[in-house]
């Protein structure tokens, strides 16, 4: 019998850490017939059930055990690993969640263990090099990968099989491989999850690349929010190196490559290529002007390619099963798999891996169960701070990059999060342009100065203070900003803003002419207010930071408590809308409105 | 009392391993950050020194990056997330809380130099949200209520240590 337990970022955060620890301590108690193998995985996807426990039984069975805590742990050992019998209440079933997803980026990801390399030989692992190197020449490769349709998952779509003979196609030496992994779009994870997860298949589609392409050297520029990812390319680099994965004459070829992780240092800006590479030269991360791309002019002013991690995940999958097979998924001019990261306020939030093609409402509403509480989608934003947020009218849109692009949102990272009615458009339009005005590197004037005039008009929105003709400005500069722009941060900024207005306009006029959010979120624009259900217990008079509730304790009856003093009573004056009251109310006595 | 990483630690050698290369300049910036606990004038200075520019150059970039800081922070750097899922599921109430709970706001850190708070744009656990990081150890499912239990947890820890 083995046991596996989710210990990336989300499983460790959820407590998986000690979940991990109680079996390493209960499984050493066994005796020693009973042998258990028990390994740390990955991400699953199902981020929302995290800590996850597999125990897999010699059959190869698999027992899913989901939001586990240190006394299920001892449950699961008594009963499961000795007495042999599953708990039934325990156990999810995770098809539903899983039968339309197609897993080839996280093929491994909460399978395996991603700090062995044997693990990942185990499953096909450095196969795909070894082909490549015994049998395909570098033409053979690029050619592969252009007929598998793969475009980059980074954000713009280019074809990765162009990209590569560009590259190729520049007789200047050295070239460079980098790997993105930056992942700036705050809300999406799918990068982490393979970093954390796989990150041998990272290394692997590296070595691909630079076989390909002629390159000797590699870098991976990983932000520093994401140290455990930091720390398992580091172990997955030292082992591939300790198996000649990585070196000089890698198994006997005669190819030389080695790479290493160059860390971010917190600038979403840097996730664009041209500013990436400034970085690791040691300068201040600003964009520059494209042409020259990096397959020109890169890093170090050499050849240089740059792919984003999922790109390079699929590149292993690529080589082995072939570009035509990986074809077949998808559609039009999106071909394979995307995955998504979704997020906000959907029930089972998580990455969802799936074919180009599947319609928002299929990923949102069956993959992920549609939304927390019973509520109504209202809207899902799609591609972080320069994509766009669609409707629910539009949630039968395809993924796909032509037809997303459309509708004015995009693929973009993947990111996904969804809205429900008490998301606030105009605030989520607001937070993602104060994101990118803080994030820009001021070296152009339209984005600069475009992005900041664009917040303060919002941030008078949202104060109640709008006035008519703000959201025809807002058009104006969004526009204007877009199309003065030096790189795609400026260019894509004013997105967020401008698909809310072109589909929640009455969000902001709402705002604008009768000072009121109806999603009753904007705090200049709501009253807290304690309504006939208080029972007088005083947990909102504790919790409330500012002294803004007055009123008598109840001892006793509650009729006569109310007769006597009156229920409790927030004084407007003094409420910081904090929402601390709201929280600690298990009588939902208190309203805003 | 400020919580200076390594007392002893001198920049020379903290800066030892590396050579001229100017693609050194940013991970030199992060040893320091890591192991002194913030960027020292010194060290500016010395990795100037080291990589023959002005140190003007090296403020350059290390002022440009959100990761330098120019003064020691907290014992407890709390990283509070303020990225898309964590800001529609109440990231700004929790803010709120942890920043009353210490008396200090986002930026400042504690009289005890026990506590530093900083927001941050994504921690990659979205779909946990809200979320903050204290030390590289991730906290999720986060109330502002629970968030306060966490800080007195640490503050508590600490008294009983010291
Ligand atoms: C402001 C900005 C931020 C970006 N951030 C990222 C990122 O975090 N990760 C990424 O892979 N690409 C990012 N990109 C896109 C990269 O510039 C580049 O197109 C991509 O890494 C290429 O890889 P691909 O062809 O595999 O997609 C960003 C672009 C811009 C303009
Ligand atoms: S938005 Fe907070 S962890 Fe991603």
């Amino acid at each position: 019998m083995k046991v596996r337990v989710g210990l990336a970022s989300c499983g460790i955060s959820a407590g998986g850490q000690v979940v991990y620890d109680e079996f390493e301590s209960e499984i050493s108690k066994l005796v020693e017939d009973k042998k258990i193998e028990l390994s740390i995985t990955g991400c699953l996807g199902i981020c929302f059930a995290e800590p996850i426990v597999d125990v897999i039984d010699d059959e190869g069975k698999v027992y899913r055990y989901t939001k586990i805590d240190k006394k299920k742990t001892q449950q699961i050992v008594q009963k499961h690993l000795i007495e042999g019998q599953p708990i039934d209440e325990l156990l999810i079933n995770t098809d539903p969640i899983f039968a339309q997803q197609v897993k080839i980026v996280l093929r491994n990801c909460g399978f395996i263990d991603p700090e062995s390399i044997e693990a990942y030989e185990e499953v096909d692992g450095y196969k795909a090099i070894r082909k490549a190197l015994d049998k395909m020449t570098k033409e053979e490769v690029i050619e592969e990968v252009k007929e598998s349709g793969l475009r980059g998952r980074g954000g713009a779509g280019f074809s990765t099989g162009m990209k590569w003979m560009f590259a190729a196609n520049n007789p200047n030496e050295p070239r460079y491989i980098i790997c993105n992994a930056d992942e700036g779009d705050p809300g999406a994870f799918a990068n982490r999850a393979v970093l954390e997860g796989d990150p041998h298949a990272v290394l692997e589609g590296m070595m691909l690349a630079a076989y390909s392409m002629g390159c000797e050297k590699g870098y991976i520029y990983c932000r520093a929010e994401y140290p455990l990812a930091v720390e398992r390319l580091q172990i997955a680099i030292d082992q591939a190196r300790e198996k000649g994965y990585l070196g000089y004459n890698i198994m006997g070829s005669g190819f030389d490559f080695d790479l290493e992780i160059f860390e971010g240092a917190g600038a979403f800006v840097c996730g664009e290529e041209t500013a990436l590479m400034q970085s690791i030269e040691g300068a201040r991360g600003m964009p520059r002007l494209r042409p020259p791309y990096p397959a020109q002019k890169g890093l170090f002013g050499q050849p240089t390619t740059i792919n984003n991690v999922e790109t390079l995940a699929d590149i292993p999958y690529i080589i082995l099963h072939g570009g035509a097979k990986y074809y077949e998924y998808g559609i039009a001019k999106s071909r394979g798999t995307k995955v998504f990261s979704v997020a906000g306020k959907v029930r089972n939030g998580g990455l969802v891996e799936v074919p180009m093609g599947m319609s928002l409402r299929n990923i949102i509403c069956d993959i992920c169960d549609g939304i927390k509480d019973d509520k109504k989608v209202k809207a899902v934003q799609l591609g972080g701070p320069s994509g766009g947020c669609l409707p629910e009218s539009l949630l039968d849109t395809v993924v796909d990059y032509e037809t997303l692009t459309e509708t004015g949102a995009i693929v973009g990272s993947g990111g996904m999060i969804v809205a429900d009615e008490t998301t606030c458009m105009v605030d989520l339009a607001r937070f993602f342009l104060s994101f990118t005005q803080q994030e820009s590197c001021g070296k152009c004037t339209f984005c600069r100065i475009g992005t900041k005039r664009m917040l303060e008009i919002l941030n008078n929105i949202c104060d109640g203070k709008g006035k008519v003709g703000d959201i025809e400005e807002l058009e104006r500069l969004g526009t204007t900003i877009k199309n003065s722009s030096l790189c795609a941060l400026g260019g894509t900024a004013p997105n967020p803003v401008l698909t809310t207005i072109r589909y929640f306009r009455q969000e902001y006029d709402a705002h604008i002419t009768e000072q009121r959010c109806p999603a009753k979120s904007c705090k200049a624009l709501i009253t807290y207010e304690i309504i006939d259900g208080c029972v007088g217990c005083g947990s909102c008079v504790r919790v409330c930071p500012s002294d803004a509730i007055i009123g008598t304790k109840r001892k006793g009856d509650v009729d006569l408590w109310r007769e006597e003093h009156g229920i409790f009573v927030i004084i407007d004056d003094k409420c910081i809308r904090c929402h601390m009251c709201i929280a600690s109310c298990r009588y939902d006595a208190i309203e805003v409105s | 009392m400020k919580f200076i990483l390594s007392e002893t630690l001198t920049t020379e050698e903290v800066l030892k391993d590396f050579n001229e290369e100017k693609s050194n300049l940013i991970p030199m910036l992060q040893i320091l950050q890591t192991k002194i606990g913030y960027v020292t004038r010194e060290g500016v200075y010395a990795i100037a020194a080291k990589l023959n520019v002005p140190p003007a150059e090296v403020y350059g970039v290390a002022t440009f990056f959100a990761q330098f800081k120019f003064e020691p922070s907290g014992k407890y750097h709390i990283l509070i997330c303020m990225g898309t899922a964590c800001h529609v599921n109440g990231a700004r109430e929790v803010l709120g809380a942890v920043e009353r709970e210490l008396g200090i706001n986002e930026g400042e850190t504690t009289e005890d130099g026990l506590f530093t708070i900083e927001e941050v744009a994504c921690l990659g656990c979205c779909s946990l949200a809200p979320v903050m990081m204290i030390n590289k150890e991730i906290h999720a499912g986060l109330t502002p209520t629970k968030a306060i239990k966490v800080i007195k947890a640490i503050r508590k820890e600490e008294e009983n240590e010291s």
